[in-house]
Order: structure tokens, then sequence, then C-alpha cells
């Protein structure tokens, strides 16, 4: 699956992109595989209130269902305008 | 008629407010500009190439069908900017006033926290990303 970071979640993990192997259910339990792999993630997801999910550039909840997703994408709020 | 541009260069709003057509009654122009806050030197803003632009896409089609536009344009850039510089604009026409403000008004409050650009400011204490204001999610309930 296409992983995909912006602003300080980009930064924290040092990559805006990623494939990774994974079978998790949710983006709550892609996010507890993440952390488990290494600090920056940890650090990264850290308060996960701060940060808004979509799949397949659709905004979601922490529990939607990924089977058949392609992409998950990772951001804080977003502050245009 | 819907226009949307996402682009890093510096672009003219005012270039963006469209002459009569003898049907429009009202024109809108805003343009958001870097204010120099705190000492802020820069900002610099992310976005979700392809994403943000059917984003604004889609924003200009809703405010244009609810409000009873006759034409929306919206440009909005990523990249670094300085004091003074504008971010974006949004201009609209309508036949008569009220609907071209609330159609601006309404792309604004949606451009704020719906469009997938981030922003991160620079100034002699470093850099900071902007977070985002509970007002502005809060605006989005008016409409």
């Amino acid at each position: 699956m296409r992983v995909l970071y912006f602003a300080w979640l980009r930064e924290r993990i040092g990559a805006s992109s990623e494939e990774v192997e994974t079978a998790a259910p949710t983006p709550a339990a892609l996010v507890e595989e993440l952390r488990a792999r290494d600090p920056r993630y940890a650090a990264a997801f850290a308060d996960v209130a701060a940060i808004r999910v979509a799949v397949d550039q659709e905004m979601t909840g922490w529990d939607a269902d990924l089977s058949g997703a392609r992409e998950v994408a990772f951001f804080p709020p977003m502050t245009g305008g | 008629m819907i226009e949307v541009r996402v682009q890093r260069e510096a672009f003219d709003p005012a270039a963006l407010l469209p002459p009569g057509d003898g049907a429009a009654g009202a024109a809108i122009l805003f343009a958001g500009q870097v204010r120099a806050d705190d000492g802020l030197s820069g900002m610099e803003i992310e976005h979700w190439p392809g994403v943000t632009e059917a984003r604004l896409e889609a924003f200009a089609t809703e405010a244009a069908e609810r409000f009873g536009l006759l034409r929306v344009a919206i440009v909005h850039r990523h990249g670094p900017m300085r004091p003074g510089e504008t971010i974006m604009a949004v201009a609209c026409t309508a036949p008569h006033r009220r609907a071209a403000f609330d159609g601006a008004a309404f792309l604004m409050d949606w451009l704020k926290s719906r469009a997938p650009f981030w922003k991160k400011e620079r100034g002699a204490w470093g850099e900071r990303w902007v977070e985002a204001k509970d007002a502005d999610e809060d605006a989005l309930g008016r409409w």
C-alpha cells in the first residue's frame, strides 16, 4: 500500500511517501504497525488527535475499512487560504 | 465558468477580476496576503498535487451551483513566500451582490480548512508549522 505523509509528519518520518507491506484492516491498525517499526514513526504518530487521515484521497476516520485501498495519507489539519 | 490554478509563481490578483459581461451585476475579489506578524520573515506552503486542484474545482463547482455564481476563479500558491506577497485569491461574479459576497466567503471558509495546503512560518525564532484554528473549523458550520 502507498502511504503518504505531509507537513510535520513528513519531516518527522523523513519521507513524503513509501510502499508498505501491510494487512492492517484500518488506518488505526496501520499506525500501530508503523509505530512498532521505528522510533521516528512512534514520534511522528505520538499524538494522533493532531493527525487526519485520507484513504484513496477521501478523508475518513481512523476505523475506515482499508480492504481494497491503494493509498493512505496522514497529515495535520489543513491550513490553506 | 470555473478556473482553478495551483502554482508556485507570484501572480497579480487584480487580473482575476473579470470584466463586466452584461449578466453579472456584482464582482468580488478576495486576496490573502502574508502578514509579518511576530517577526515572520517568510512562509512556505506545501500541498498535495493533484488532490489540491480536484478539491478546489469541487468547491468552486459547489459554490457556483449553490449561490448561482456566473464565474469563479481560484488561484492558490505553494512554495516560498515573503511578507506582503499574495498567497491566494478568489474572484467570483453573480447577478447580485449578496450571492457574490456569500460565494466568496463560502470558498474562503472551505479553502482554509478543507483544501490540502499546509503553511510553515519562518522567523528569527526558527520554523514552525501553522496550527489550524478552531474558529476556521467552526466557520464551516455557517454553510
